[in-house]
């Protein structure tokens, strides 16, 4: 059975004016790490808040673990745990009073199920007299999620929980995730940064309220149509600038300290010639290689191909 | 059950980690008994009055120590003449002044009436009015003194008593209206942000996402709230005692009893409003500004509520403070008992659970 189901999702803000979600569809299946991929404004705290009951969608129905999230509401708030975009646990009260309260809240305590928390609580145990106002980042969000996890919930909704944390937390929180699934829980994560992407088992690249594709971070590379190019120089700004005249180049995008080029025509490029031909504009220090692409590349691929459909 | 006591015992948390609302809570009784009861008089008392005696006799010397000899007045003898109380006047260096003519005693002794002069500051009536009470009594008193046998035929001599009140102390007016003002303001202002302040830091979004129902939410923000507010009410009633000489003579059970339901009432009007509003800002100013201008002007105990318009008394019916205030009134200073002031307590309860009702209905399931 799938824990959570979207059907022709739809929510505006504004009495309609904003559109926020636009007629999602999509399915995660019991147990799965499930991630939501998008850049800000994408509508991806929305849909959070459809599943967890907060909103009402406008059109469209949404179930979690088969209970509807409009009539069954109060199973689902009893069910699942949610831990949202922003630290919204009490600042004023300690890391361990902040857990008492929402494991007593669910009626619970933090000894019956402190196994699924134990690996993410002894790191803030050092700090659990600490008001949770005045902890860093990474603390905040380990606290964050065990609140979420103290009830043992079937579903894990988890908004945007890296952002704001420093690397090296992050890289941590996705070992907590991947443990935690190994326990059967359903997580569904969202996130704006794309390199996180391939962590999850599936994902979903959203943009404007739209789902542009589902399916395993694997499967969104491979479907990657053409061969992707990367191209380096001293004067990165000149590069792109000349490139973007070029007519046989379908887009190109600076992408770190390199610019990612496709081409209209998916034949092999003659490298040494290209990169004499970049030499010769009078560009210095010219490098020119064939890459194979990343979840942002076909991204922007799957955003620009949106914007041309519908100009 | 537990759920409750957990919830009880953060908001007790919330309470006592956040100094300023303590502050608010215990500060702003003390500033306002000592306020009402020292600086806000409207006794009149140790009032410099000019006096120019001109007429300089027997009789004019003998009023004149009677007056220093009364508490109320400080004699002024410097002026010589008329023109420089016209001067002290305007200087505003005077505020009353005492005149004997020439000749006061002689005429006083031989046609059998003389005339003085009172002149006071009309820009401020009432203490021109208790100034003139104060020197018509005594120069009464004086002139039964010197002619004791001049009986007339048919006199009506008005026995004066101020029941509740012999002694004419101010506090016992303003207590029960200080009790009624500090109480509402506290209560309300307190609990209308305690709901909304979840919402504003977002801890309302992972609160609604649990098995929690609303009247709990409601009960655990009010608790603490009554706790402390019957506190600040003990603080209160100590001062009033204490302090400012005020003698409970009621029942202090039913005293304590009625104001329950009076902070019960308020903090239902506070957590109406903190379900109704969306920010703390909003829920503040409509719980302070709202409910402390009606609360002053429509409790009766600064204006009285029958010199006003029909309309004004109307609206003085829905502020839960002028029942408080006639309930407070009744108990501590009349001694009445509970039969005396049922109506009011039904009307506080009926307040109570109106907006008890609108606070829960009004309570957000989800996000707007």
């Amino acid at each position: 059975m799938n824990a959570v189901v979207l059907d022709h999702i739809t929510k505006t803000y504004e009495a309609g004016k904003v559109l926020a979600v636009d007629d999602v569809s999509l399915e995660v299946a019991a147990g799965e790490l499930f991630g939501l991929i998008g850049p800000d404004g994408a509508g991806k705290t929305s849909i959070f808040r459809i599943l967890t009951t907060l909103l009402l969608p406008d059109k469209g129905t949404a179930s979690v673990n088969g209970r509807d999230c409009v009539k069954d509401y109060k199973a689902i708030r009893r069910s699942v745990g949610y831990m949202p975009g922003r630290f919204s646990l009490y600042q004023d009260l300690t890391v361990a009073e902040n857990l008492h309260f929402f494991a007593t809240l669910f009626g619970t305590t933090i000894d019956a199920n402190y196994d699924l928390i134990r690996d993410i609580y002894e790191q803030i145990k050092p700090f659990s007299d600490r008001r949770a106002g005045k902890l860093s980042g990474g603390m905040k969000q380990k606290l964050a999620l065990c609140c979420a996890l103290v009830h043992k919930p079937e579903v894990l909704f988890l908004d945007e929980p890296t952002t704001g944390v420093d690397a090296v937390s992050r890289k941590e929180f996705w070992e907590m995730l991947r443990t935690l699934k190994q326990q059967g829980i359903t997580i569904v994560v969202s996130t704006p940064y794309m390199d996180e992407a391939v962590l999850c088992e599936r994902i979903a690249l959203i943009q404007g309220g739209k789902i542009m594709s589902v399916d395993t971070p694997a499967s969104v590379i491979a479907t990657f149509p053409v061969q992707l190019y990367a191209v380096k120089a001293a004067n990165i700004y000149r590069l792109l600038t000349s490139l973007r005249e070029d007519t046989a180049i379908d887009s190109c995008y600076a992408f770190g300290e390199y610019v990612h080029v496709t081409f209209r025509h998916d034949t092999d490029q003659d490298l040494p010639q290209w990169q004499q031909k970049l030499a010769a504009q009078g560009h210095e220090q010219v490098d020119v290689k064939k890459i194979s692409p990343s979840i942002e590349d076909s991204f922007i691929r799957l955003m620009n191909e949106k914007q041309n459909v519908q100009p | 059950m537990k759920q409750l006591l957990v919830f009880i015992r953060k908001e007790f948390f919330h309470v006592f980690r956040d100094k300023r609302t303590l502050l608010i809570m215990f500060g702003l009784p003390v500033v306002q008994i000592v306020l009402f009861g020292f600086a806000l008089t409207s006794e009149v008392k140790n009032i410099t009055l000019t006096v120019i005696d001109q007429a300089r006799d027997v009789n004019s010397t003998q009023i004149i120590n009677k007056i220093k000899s009364s508490s109320y007045f400080i004699v002024d003898e410097s002026a010589i003449n008329y023109d420089a109380v016209s001067t002290a006047f305007k200087k505003g260096t005077a505020r009353c002044a005492l005149i004997f003519p020439a000749g006061f005693g002689n005429d006083l002794q031989d046609a059998g009436q003389a005339q003085v002069q009172i002149l006071t500051d009309g820009s401020d009536p009432n203490m021109a009015k208790t100034v003139i009470n104060y020197l018509t009594a005594i120069l009464t008193a004086y002139q039964q003194e010197i002619s004791p046998g001049a009986q007339l035929p048919y006199r009506i001599i008005p026995e004066q008593r101020m029941l509740y009140n012999e002694e004419g102390n101010g506090s016992l007016n303003f207590i029960p209206g200080v009790m009624a003002l500090v109480l509402m303001l506290v209560c309300t202002a307190l609990t209308s942000v305690a709901v909304v302040r979840e919402k504003e830091l977002g801890t309302m979004e992972i609160l609604l996402v649990s098995p929690f129902k609303p009247l709990l939410v409601l009960l655990a923000k009010a608790v603490p709230y009554l706790v402390l507010s019957l506190a600040n009410f003990t603080l209160i009633l100590v001062l009033a005692v204490f302090v400012l000489h005020v003698e409970v003579k009621g029942s202090i059970l039913l005293l304590f009893l009625v104001s329950t339901l009076f902070i019960i009432a308020c903090l239902s009007i506070g957590l109406m409003i903190s379900n109704t509003t969306n920010s703390q800002q909003t829920a503040l100013l409509l719980s302070m500004m709202g409910m402390m201008i009606p609360t002053l002007i429509f409790t009766g105990f600064m204006f009285p509520l029958e010199n006003m318009p029909w309309i004004f008394q109307m609206i003085s019916y829905v502020v839960p403070a002028r029942w408080y205030f006639l309930v407070i009134k009744a108990v501590m200073l009349k001694g009445l008992g509970f039969s005396y002031i049922w109506k009011e307590t039904a009307v506080l309860l009926g307040m109570t659970v109106v907006a008890l009702s609108i606070a829960l209905k009004n309570f957000k399931i989800r996000l707007s």
